[in-house]
């Protein structure tokens, strides 16, 4: 074997030695806490490493999440916050990225710097403005409150990432269109289909932060009703920090649909970030 | 033509709007307008007023950011460690995440076989929510379960193992590598999106000069990279300063053990809604968001300034 193909085969192996490190180091946490969620409490102490056999299998923890809180409430109060705020971020974003790269009217750049300012400055930091704001709008407590907020927090990026796709539509489409007497508006829903994996990737980036996000609903919906998963797992767990049965299981039931649904959608998802990377 | 626009034409003064520009950018100007960047402005406003009474608000000039860096008794030393604290969260992930995250774009966009599955399986923890991650890592370090201290035990460094979140000396620095974890993926796929964009034939003909990957990667890949790591930098900076979640999820709003973990975030939380050692102001809650402004935007203007003088290779 000549130097150079050794020198190739031994940068190969330890390249994929690193990735495993890592991929396992990523993903064993959460795999500990899924597998002795599903044990008694003897065997999460005694061998953390096994998987639940029949000996060992128990449900306790989750049986006691299932009594205590409202785990149910909390997956339903995100689902509603965090799909109602993407479907709005996803109709005013588009609609104002059409606007931006179709019309020059005056404004349109002064427009543009006013949609970018608000991704270099965190919205948290204008929260003690935006609780009064909540209050006197009688929004306080409601999952609106979280709803407004975070379409606001997400429009900005949303219009960088969708101006740059609408900007690329070829126009030929749109005079056609425009020839054969379609109004503006018509013209807008005829390049939608076209701009569908922008979307994709507006999607992408703008469900993780609001679905775990824990600053919102702290400020503006801590109560029970309105509580989200991160919200809702947060406050369990530091009411039920000494019952480890119900610690594991609460963290798997925060994590996991979440995990499945990662998994199904992950390759859609890296290849969103990735070209969303690219766009930037 | 009707009131129509389309890109080229020019909108003559004194010619109406056309209802359907308006019509396409209202909704959306409007909430932003209203839930973000009024509250933004409006925060700033609200520290240069007190509460006088109930409803009543006074203008008070600069006089919440003298209190906040002169109160020896409590704010000044509090903000003081707050920002030393957050900096600190941000060089450690500065640090630690942003090379071994450019160490792993860098392998996968060579050819590798399972590269996606790598790549999806680094990236899991980002979809965890900050809250839930801290407390799988709470229980994997805590000593009543000894996850980790087998593990060191088995690399043969168990005299290392110590309740680090625990400790004054530790606390901090672990939280922030909890973070550091779980983000790993993000920094990862942009680099890894940059490396991928490279056209190859740019390094095909060191290939056939017998170059190795590493030398390609030195040579010809990091410095196409730069313009990146800046504005993973950037990000790294304005994710971190800001840094609440993990802190509070772990540690509360009183950051211990005796503000240890506290950042600026934390501060900012106490010192707007109070906490057992803290009354509620909302008005100094302001202050610290203002100060919390300024830094931000230094960091900002600092990363356009030394854009500006590095030599960018565009390709």
């Amino acid at each position: 074997m000549s130097g150079v193909d050794l020198r190739h085969l031994t940068t190969k192996v330890l390249k994929h030695w690193m990735l495993l490190v890592f991929a396992f180091v990523s993903t064993a946490p959460v795999a500990l806490v899924v597998i002795n969620s599903l044990k008694g409490r003897r065997a999460i102490f005694r061998n953390p490493y096994h998987l639940p056999n029949a000996d060992t299998f128990d449900l306790v923890g989750y049986e006691t999440v299932f009594e205590k809180s409202q785990f149910h409430v909390y997956y339903f109060n995100s689902l509603f916050v965090t799909l109602t705020a993407l479907a709005l971020i996803l109709l005013f974003g588009t609609m104002v990225a059409f606007a931006l790269a179709e019309y020059s009217f005056p404004g349109n750049n002064l427009l543009r710097l006013f949609f970018l300012l608000g991704i270099i400055i965190p919205i948290r930091l204008g929260s003690v403005s935006l609780l009064r704001l909540i209050v006197s709008l009688d929004l306080i407590g409601t999952l609106w409150a979280l709803i407004v907020v975070y379409v606001a927090g997400g429009m900005p990026l949303a219009v960088f990432i969708l101006t740059q796709f609408m900007s690329q539509v070829p126009g030929e489409l749109k005079d056609a269109a425009r020839v054969d007497g379609a109004s503006e508006y018509r013209v807008f829903w005829l390049i939608l289909p076209i701009i569908r994996p922008a979307t994709g990737t507006v999607s992408a980036i703008s469900i993780i932060p609001m679905w775990n996000d824990l600053w919102f609903p702290l400020v503006l919906a801590p109560g029970e009703a309105t509580r989200t998963v991160t919200l809702g797992a947060q406050q369990f767990m530091g009411q039920f920090s000494n019952d480890w049965n119900a610690l594991l299981a609460a963290l798997s039931l925060s994590s996991v649909p979440v995990l499945i649904i990662y998994f199904i959608s992950s390759k859609q998802l890296l290849q969103g970030l990735t070209a969303g990377a690219l766009k930037n | 033509m009707t009131a129509s626009l389309p890109r080229g034409s020019q909108a003559r003064r004194g010619k109406p709007f056309p209802t359907h520009i308006i019509v396409f950018l209202a909704p959306a100007v409007v909430i932003y307008g209203l839930f973000m960047i009024y509250p933004l402005f409006d925060s700033l406003r609200l520290g240069f007023f007190v509460q006088v009474t109930r409803g009543v608000e006074q203008f008070v000039g600069t006089q919440n950011y003298a209190t906040l860096l002169t109160d020896e008794a409590i704010l000044q030393p509090r903000l003081l460690n707050a920002l030393k604290n957050s900096f600190l969260f941000f060089a450690v992930n500065m640090l630690v995440q942003n090379p071994v995250a450019l160490l792993l774009a860098a392998a996968l966009s060579t050819k590798t076989r399972g590269g996606l599955l790598y790549r999806v399986l680094i990236f899991s923890p980002a979809i965890l929510s900050l809250a839930i991650a801290a407390f799988v890592w709470r229980l994997l370090l805590s000593p009543l379960w000894g996850i980790v201290y087998d593990i060191l035990k088995a690399l043969g460094l168990g005299a290392y193992a110590q309740p680090w979140l625990g400790l004054e000396s530790t606390a901090l620095i672990t939280l922030a590598l909890i973070s550091a974890w779980q983000y790993l993926g993000i920094p990862m796929m942009l680099y890894f999106a940059t490396l991928i964009s490279i056209p190859n034939d740019l390094f095909e003909a060191a290939y056939v000069d017998g170059a190795t990957d590493w030398q390609i990667f030195w040579r010809i890949k990091l410095p196409l990279l730069m313009p990146m790591i800046g504005i993973v930098s950037l990000l790294t900076y304005i994710g971190n300063f800001n840094a609440f979640d993990v802190i509070f999820a772990l540690k509360g709003a009183d950051a211990g053990p005796n503000y240890a973990s506290d950042t600026m975030m934390t501060f900012f939380y106490r010192t707007f809604f109070g906490s057992g050692f803290q009354k509620a102001d909302p008005h100094m809650g302001a202050a610290v968001a203002g100060t919390m402004f300024v830094i931000l935007l230094a960091g900002v203007l600092l990363y356009l300034f030394i854009r500006r003088r590095i030599r960018s290779y565009e390709l």
